[in-house]
């Protein structure tokens, strides 16, 4: 079954694909980016980069881990520099290196939080730049040595893409085709772990070990970053389509899936930006790409985005002022026996304030109340049928409360605030005013 | 009291000589508990009295100083298919983007075995589950928008769907609404009726006597364990909660009045 918000993630999914399938014609005519070899490769390497990282970020954002990124890919910095210092400038080794080193700071920063009485943002703090002074410090050493294949090493702090060669791109794919089997393997083992880790336990699954593979699987992320966007920046990458996709949708596959879409953008659509002239960065470019996405989304996503919340509540503060003045009117009448007395506003205005007002401009326009000499307010004919229906409505909810349970109706008093007909079946509203009748004959 | 004529028979959960510490600190201190099969038992104490370690140390979610516990006189690791936990509510994050009735299905996850993902089945267990706690209708809703009574009941199909003959609850009554707290009662006595046993860990010292058989009293050692009517006493209550005993008073005096 394809539901309405569905088909909004296939919608957003689109609009990404219309956009970049715009964007690479309009930036040769435009800015004329150039699609040669270096920039093919780099934005394809980018664009799956992107997808890995997104995938896996995810879990990363919904265990509360967005730090440990960050420490995670600082702390990889010295292990680059040693495993150059063992190995020589063999790719393969520098980012196993950068893996076991980023393993490493993350099991020190754990060890202390679980161990002693640190607490977490304390731990990765110290872990995090004592990983990367050490770093920072064996680099400068290497440079000082006049090795001429050191040149380029320093790549790693800040990201180098047009360093990166076609069988990296193949690497990165590789790699990341293999973290997704596991993802798709594990899947219901990891959202378990990932939103109750505690009860996981209980059920007899094996944490610990569930905790370290994925662990390893957003290491794996970040290490294959490095290159790329740098240890500084990567953690950019592993986070923002993450947190963006969280703003689109309430289901853990799509937001996967939306967060793989979005990072695999980021990283192709950063990668072009950079083409636009010499000298301007990948890396960075990305991440400034994603943060784009990440602005977009929490400001206009239905639901849980900026703009939508400040409509919602604006239409809430009208509705709920229309109602309750449509309520001091009604009453306000019943007092003097006649459903056509009209209410003077300055009352109106003492009783509930200057949001009366907007209530009052509502209820004018959709013609439930209507002026009768200066500020003075009536109810129409349909605002007396409104307000009728309310009252009832009201008592309804009164019976729902006392009844619910005997007549075995579903819990739904946190919607009280809608019509008891909205929210109930038909049938049972009937045995409610089967009862609202009986009350009434007494 | 539906349990009473098997107590004899079976004990659903034992706790021999169970001590827990943190830094040093016993936060359980040389516990003893015996649960027999059926009955309703209720975990009672100060606050930081060790009530959820106990539960927890019995699951071995956290690590024992000492002790042993056995259910049905098997180590949890060989009775695990037996238990069902139902954590404290605020343990978990409810942002997190998913389904009531897929919180509802991992509950199944641990007999499904590896790889194998819910299907039909799962999901027809969990709507069961749903409709005896009562929120079948908000199966397809985002967790996100549930009421704390609504995540309580999503948290008690969860175990329920477990089909377990003995369950934990811890807290399960903390801030809900009444007609939750009344859902709740209503399905401990369902669960007894089908001599399940739970153990809950219960902060209402007024409704002690109402909604169990049993009760252990805990202040970091346990003072007093057993059936409600010989067990639940002030003399007891004070040495549980030492001089802080201004709501026993009035719950002796409430006892009166329906005596």
């Amino acid at each position: 079954m394809i539901t309405a918000a569905d088909r909004r993630i296939w919608l957003i999914i689109g609009a990404i694909v219309a956009v970049f399938a715009l964007l690479v014609p309009l930036s040769t005519l435009i800015w004329g980016v150039n699609y040669d070899y270096t920039l093919v490769t780099v934005a394809t390497g980018g664009a799956v980069l992107g997808v890995v990282s997104g995938v896996l970020g995810s879990f990363a954002v919904l265990r509360q881990q967005s730090l440990m990124g960050d420490a995670l890919s600082h702390a990889a910095l010295p292990g680059v520099a040693i495993a150059f210092l063992l190995f020589g400038r063999e790719l393969g080794w520098l980012l196993i290196g950068a893996g076991v080193a980023g393993w490493l700071g993350v099991m020190f920063i754990n060890g202390v939080t679980r161990t002693t009485r640190i607490k977490q943002d304390a731990a990765m703090g110290i872990a995090l730049t004592a990983f990367f002074a050490f770093g920072i410090t064996l680099l400068t050493y290497i440079q000082s040595r006049n090795d001429a294949s050191q040149a380029g090493l320093d790549q790693f702090i800040f990201g180098q893409a047009a360093a990166i060669k076609r069988q990296d791109v193949l690497l990165i794919s590789t790699v990341g085709l293999i973290a997704f089997l596991i993802v798709g393997l594990f899947w219901k083992e990891f959202k378990l772990i990932t939103f109750d880790p505690q009860f996981a336990r209980a059920n007899g699954f094996a944490v610990r070990i569930l905790d370290v593979l994925l662990s390893t699987l957003i290491v794996v992320a970040i290490v294959l970053g490095l290159q790329l966007a740098g240890v500084i920046l990567m953690v950019g990458l592993l986070i923002a389509p993450a947190v963006a996709a969280r703003q689109w949708t309430q289901k853990l596959g799509q937001m996967i899936v939306l967060s793989g879409v979005f990072g695999g953008f980021a990283g192709a659509a950063g990668a072009i930006l950079s083409g636009i002239q010499a000298g301007l960065p990948t890396g960075p470019l990305i991440i400034v790409v994603a943060f784009t996405i990440v602005f977009l989304s929490i400001a206009f996503a239905p639901d849980r985005g900026l703009v939508w919340t400040l409509w919602r509540r604006r239409q809430d503060r009208q509705r709920f002022a229309a109602q309750n003045v449509l309520r001091d009117v009604y009453r306000h009448a019943m007092q003097h026996n006649d459903p056509a007395y009209p209410a003077p506003g300055g009352m109106l205005t003492a009783l509930r304030g200057s949001v009366v007002r907007v209530g009052l401009r509502q209820l004018e326009q959709t013609g439930l109340v209507r002026r009768v000499d200066g500020d003075s307010w009536a109810l129409t004919d349909t605002g007396l049928a409104a307000a009728r229906e309310d009252a009832r409505n009201l008592q309804l909810w009164d019976l729902y409360r006392l009844y619910a349970e005997e007549l075995r109706l579903p819990s739904v008093a946190e919607e009280h605030q809608k019509p008891i007909k909205s929210v109930l079946p038909r049938e049972q509203v009937s045995r409610l005013e089967a009862l609202l009748e009986r009350d009434n004959s007494f | 009291m539906n349990g009473n004529g098997k107590h004899g028979a079976r004990m659903a959960l034992e706790i021999e000589d169970l001590t827990v510490a943190y830094n040093s600190k016993p936060a359980l201190w040389d516990v003893d508990m015996h649960v027999p099969e059926g009955v309703l038992m209720a975990i009672v104490g100060p606050n930081g009295a060790g009530k959820s370690t106990l539960i927890k140390a019995a699951l071995n979610l956290i690590p024992r100083a000492a002790g042993d516990v056995r259910f049905f006189d098997q180590p949890y690791a060989k009775a695990r298919d037996l238990v069902g936990y139902v954590p404290q509510r605020g343990s978990v994050d409810w942002d997190f983007p998913t389904s009531v009735l897929d919180v509802v299905m991992m509950g199944l996850y641990g007999q499904l075995g590896w790889f194998r993902r819910p299907g039909k089945n799962e999901r027809q267990q969990a709507y069961e589950a749903l409709e005896q706690v009562g929120i079948v209708d908000l199966a397809d809703r985002q967790i996100s928008q549930l009421s704390g009574g609504q995540q309580q009941r999503t948290f008690l199909a969860r175990a329920l769907v477990q089909d377990a003959q003995i369950y934990f609850m811890d807290e399960p009554f903390a801030a809900v609404d009444a007609v939750t707290e009344r859902a709740i009662v209503a399905l401990l006595r369902e669960l007894r009726s089908r001599n399940k046993t739970v153990v809950v860990v219960h902060h209402d010292l007024q409704t002690v006597a109402d909604y169990f058989d049993w009760v252990t009293l805990l202040n970091v050692e346990v003072t007093a364990s057993g059936p409600v009517p010989e067990i639940y006493t002030e003399d007891n209550l004070r040495k549980t909660y030492g001089g802080r005993v201004a709501g026993i008073a009035a719950l002796n005096h409430s006892a009166e009045v329906e005596a």
